[in-house]
């Protein structure tokens, strides 16, 4: 019981990094119809300059994390406003292409910059657990579900109550229209790409903590994001959140239980339990979990 | 009209508008609208009607249009070629042909977003009081999502959106399109009553009738030209119009063939 108890706590973790690398796609798509490859760059940059700020430059890990946050948010508005601003009108085929080709880039320049050997994040969380009970939690779990849960908080409350989050809605839904009301849809789209980059950053904060350390491939967590973002229905932000929560704990009980129970299945199932999920909900809900139809004309 | 001595609050000149670069929508437009008054601007389709509307309010270039010659101006001011923004700040909010309400957000969602590009948000409250009193069916539903609405009540909310910006001029996009008779006027009284409050409306319509039974002047476009312009009466009064637009006269004429070749000679008669 205990050892199901802790699996599902470190799956919920690990949903929370999903929830997040999958909310910054979720954004971007909603407001503009671009699927954003280049997500997991935003995952990697934001991981390096917290290495960059805090154990280059020592600055305190608090404000290396928002310092990284803010960057990569800029990158991400600045992303939008250079490339993507110029390619309005094209085929999204061509600019999902582009996003793709910033991919390469990004993660060539993170290399270039701090090459390719694994780091040490340097936050304070390292490896050590607290103990609740005969529960043994990592302080690395504790600090991303808090954080991930206060910054989706804070999107969401944004998202639904603010005047910013409705022209955001807005222009989700009738770009035209939007505008007719007097909305500045490049505002809404740079600001879409600036909440990608920062949430991206933060996802790739929590993935290089503690013992997973930081080396180039971490911009791939984002192709485990991705089935949370189709299985949550790809342009609901709910559904990014909740997909991933649901893959993060199937793949840690996977982890925990099958080598036991499912043997047959061979080594490291759970790496592919993803899309196993993904495909299974999209059996039977072709739109996701909480997609509109719409995008199924894709 | 711009008789009165004031300045228009929108004065369209010369205006010449090209979508994609080739094609020439609109061919030296001009007209113009005095302080709260109701003008009507009617045409067939395909005339340009929607077009000159973006043109007003900065939507040409969502659709690959652009204004290749020609002034348009608020309050003396020149705007042409502004974005929505800018023109919304300028006094003016347009309600776009289909209504195009946001289906999937509340209708006090919806009215939320006509009030977000006004800089002076104190009055909002006020406004959207006024908006109620108006149209007191969006009161009663305003948790609903929009998409639930009937037809005319869409208009409504549409009008409404555009009303919570503050404006001193509305446009209306065909406001009565797939309107029942009843509803139809129904609308024709609420932009009358809108009028009253001192918001000047330009009022594009295929019902010419109801346009120009309100209206204080009122144009015709056609092919991208204002042919004919003149008070309400006048054009009520006037053969072509009635003609064309008001389905009384020589039934014979009315198939689209003859009624352009009717056009023709009368063009070359004029
Ligand atoms: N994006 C576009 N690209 C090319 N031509 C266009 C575009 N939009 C409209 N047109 C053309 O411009 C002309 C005027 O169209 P517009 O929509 O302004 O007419 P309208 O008077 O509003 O007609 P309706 O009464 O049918 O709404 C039409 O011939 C139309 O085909
Ligand atoms: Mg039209």
């Amino acid at each position: 019981m205990t050892d199901f108890v802790q699996l599902i706590f470190a799956g919920l973790a690990l949903g929370a990094r999903y929830a997040l690398v999958a909310l910054g796609f979720v954004v971007i798509y909603r407001a503009t119809g671009v699927i954003n490859f280049a997500q997991g760059a935003f995952v990697a940059l934001g991981a390096y300059l917290v290495y960059q700020f805090g154990t280059t430059w020592a600055l305190p890990f608090a404000l290396a994390v928002i310092l990284a946050m803010l960057v990569s948010a800029g990158v991400g508005a600045g992303v939008e406003r250079v490339v993507l601003r110029r390619v309005i009108g094209r085929p999204v085929f061509a600019v999902i292409m582009i996003t793709v080709g910033l991919l390469f880039l990004l993660e060539q320049f993170v290399t270039s910059v701090w090459g390719h050997q694994s780091l040490n994040l340097g936050d304070p969380w390292g490896v050590s657990t607290a103990s609740i009970g005969t529960l043994v939690v990592s302080h690395r779990d504790v600090w991303t579900l808090v954080l991930a849960g206060v910054v989706l908080a804070g999107f969401f409350a944004v998202f639904r109550y603010s005047g910013f989050g409705l022209a955001m809605r807005a222009t989700a839904l009738d770009q035209e229209a939007a505008m007719a009301r007097g909305i500045d849809v490049r505002r809404v789209f740079a600001a879409s790409w600036a909440i990608a980059g920062a949430v991206g950053a933060l996802a790739g904060i929590t993935i290089a903590s503690g013992a997973a350390g930081l080396n180039p491939g971490i911009g791939l967590i984002a192709l485990a994001a991705f089935p949370a973002m189709i299985l949550g229905g790809l342009d609901s932000p709910l559904g990014a959140v909740l997909g991933g929560l649901i893959i993060g704990v199937t793949q840690t009980l996977t982890a925990g239980y099958q080598p036991q129970y499912a043997a047959w299945l061979g080594e490291n199932f759970y790496v592919v339990m993803p899309f196993v999920v993904m495909i299974l909900i999209l059996m039977v809900r072709p739109f996701g979990l909480f997609g509109t139809k719409e995008v199924a004309r894709l | 009209m711009p008789d009165d001595g004031h300045e228009p609050i929108l004065a369209v000149h010369n205006l010449e508008v090209v979508y994609s670069d080739v094609i020439r929508v609109l061919r030296g437009v001009s007209l113009e609208v005095a302080p709260g008054s109701i003008v009507a601007l009617l045409g067939a389709n395909g005339a340009g009607k929607t077009t000159l509307l973006r043109a007003i309010t900065g939507l040409l270039p969502v659709h690959h249009g652009r204004i290749t010659k020609g002034t348009i101006s608020l309050n003396g001011t020149e705007v042409t070629s502004l974005p929505p923004p800018a023109i919304i700040r300028h006094g003016v909010a347009q309600v776009m042909e289909g209504r195009r309400v946001f289906a999937e957000l509340t209708v006090a969602e919806n009215l939320r977003i006509g009030g977000l590009a006004r800089r002076n948000k104190r009055g909002l409250d006020e406004t959207y009081a006024k908006v109620m009193e108006l149209f007191p069916v969006l009161a009663d539903r305003k948790d609903r999502s929009a998409g639930l609405l009937s037809g005319g009540e869409q208009q409504m909310l549409a009008m409404g959106q555009a009303l919570m910006a503050g404006p001193a001029m509305i446009l209306l996009d065909e406001p009565s399109l797939g309107l029942s008779a009843l509803n139809a006027l129904q609308i024709r009284n609420l932009i009358v009553e809108i009028n009253h409050g001192g918001t000047g409306v330009l009022l594009v319509e295929q019902n010419a009738r109801m346009a120009l039974s309100i209206a204080d002047h009122a144009y015709v476009l056609d092919n991208g030209k204002v042919v004919k312009d003149g008070s309400g009466a006048e054009l009520l009064a006037d053969r072509d119009i009635q003609e064309f637009y008001l389905g009384v006269g020589d039934a014979g004429r009315l198939s689209f063939r003859d009624v352009k070749s009717y056009r023709r000679k009368k063009r070359w008669s004029a």
